[in-house]
């Protein structure tokens, strides 16, 4: 559904934030998009949504290419980007105004989410607190029923019952032919739902593999010592002992810590990346 | 639902459905939440909850009926008891076992313990 060739992007001025980066997103998945500050992930989401325009390279979404910004592109692509700025309108006035652009918009989608999170149509956007414009403009963003989701860190701003309701409703409307797009910085908020993780680092997808694929073959846990669990690939010292990631040579079956595996991939360890390629 | 760190998330739903199928909160040929209303009650990822029905399914404790949803299996509660047991017996006895020998604590001394607890279960009840 998206398929990014070789893509470079620049800044005016500035050296390349996407350098030479490929990548291939399926629908029906939730991918988590993890960098560090700065590493480009806004640029891509931006890219994807046909904000900005590549420099080099190819930019595929479905059966468009979105610097084209074709109408019907448009239609089928959402982005909530992390900071933003709404007009000074009644909810319900900018749903009335903005709800046209989207032929898949789902009124009733909107309104229950809208419920969810406490936020009413006679609400002047304007005067919400960031965190309920937040909330607001991600009913939005589901009830468009676009195919590719793309959510700059999302859950940001919101509050514990919030974020909560958030992976509720993102778990109750992905559909299969949808795909979204997660960056993140708060893994802890998001890691039951992701599907896919996506780590960019200096240009270019660093790792792109499945939760299920990782946890098939490393293995993620907690030892007292570091020869508890035979070599392990990576070490961090936490609470009572270490966190480790191994080879997964007794399938054995662990959770997957994104943080770990984050620290790891960005850590310059040659060893982890390799076993995840195929 | 707090999902703990170390086993897999897709193992830990599975568990979850086990609980209640072993605690007869979902009786024996009963339907039970669809794949989305469980992804939605447990804030994951619907796929995810796939992956452990289809676990489940395997193991022969729920079932499918085209287009009508999932089912607690007839012998659902036999079958999570007997591989609880195999679990237990292959994972955490011989971590039991390893405590016990560390700390010098006989079978006897133990013997005495499990009584008093089963008396205090079978009046609990």
């Amino acid at each position: 559904m998206v398929s990014l060739h070789d893509l470079t992007f620049s800044y005016p001025g500035s050296k390349p934030v996407l350098d030479g980066l490929s990548l291939t997103l399926e629908p029906g998945r939730i991918y988590g998009l993890l960098g560090q500050n700065g590493a480009g992930k806004s640029t891509l989401l931006y890219q994807l949504a046909g904000l900005l325009f590549p420099d080099s390279g190819t930019c595929r979404v479905g059966n468009y290419e979105p610097s084209r910004r074709e109408p019907a592109f448009l239609q089928s692509v959402y982005i909530v980007p992390e900071t933003f700025r709404l007009p000074d309108l009644s909810v319900q006035s900018y749903v009335r105004l903005h709800a046209p652009f989207y032929p898949g918009f789902n009124a009733e989608i909107c309104q229950s989410i809208l419920q969810q999170f406490l936020i009413t149509g006679n609400d002047k956007l304007s005067s919400l607190s960031h965190g309920q414009q937040k909330k607001f403009h991600i009913a939005f963003a589901i009830a468009t029923g676009a195919k590719l989701l793309l959510l700059d860190e999302p859950t940001n701003g919101l509050d514990i019952p919030s974020k909560q309701q958030f992976r509720k409703i993102i778990a109750g409307h992905l559909r299969e032919d949808q795909c979204m797009v997660i960056s993140t910085h708060q893994v802890r908020d998001l890691d039951s739902l992701i599907d896919d993780i996506l780590i960019l680092n200096e240009g270019r997808i660093l790792l792109q593999a499945p939760v299920s694929l990782i946890t098939e073959r490393l293995v993620f846990k907690k030892v007292k010592s570091h020869g508890e669990s035979g070599k392990p690939l990576y070490a961090e010292e936490a609470l009572g002992g270490f966190a480790v990631i191994a080879r997964n040579t007794n399938e054995e079956s662990s959770r997957l810590d994104m943080e770990l595996l984050f620290n790891a991939a960005l850590s310059g360890n040659d060893s982890i990346l390799p076993i995840l390629q195929d | 639902m707090e999902f703990n760190n170390q086993l897999s998330i897709y193992l830990q739903i599975a568990d979850h459905v086990c609980d209640r199928i072993q605690l007869r909160e979902w009786a024996p040929e009963e339907k039970i939440p669809s794949v989305r209303e469980l992804a939605v009650t447990l804030e994951v990822n619907p796929n995810t909850v796939m992956r452990s029905y289809e676990h489940l399914q395997q193991l022969g404790v729920i079932y499918t009926r085209r287009g009508l949803g999932y089912f607690v299996a007839p012998d659902a509660v036999a079958k999570i008891t007997a591989l609880r047991k195999e679990l237990f017996l292959q994972e955490e006895l011989p971590q039991f076992f390893r405590k016990i020998y560390l700390l010098g604590i006989g079978l006897d001394e133990l013997k005495d313990r499990y009584e008093k607890f089963k008396n205090r279960q079978a009046k609990a009840h």
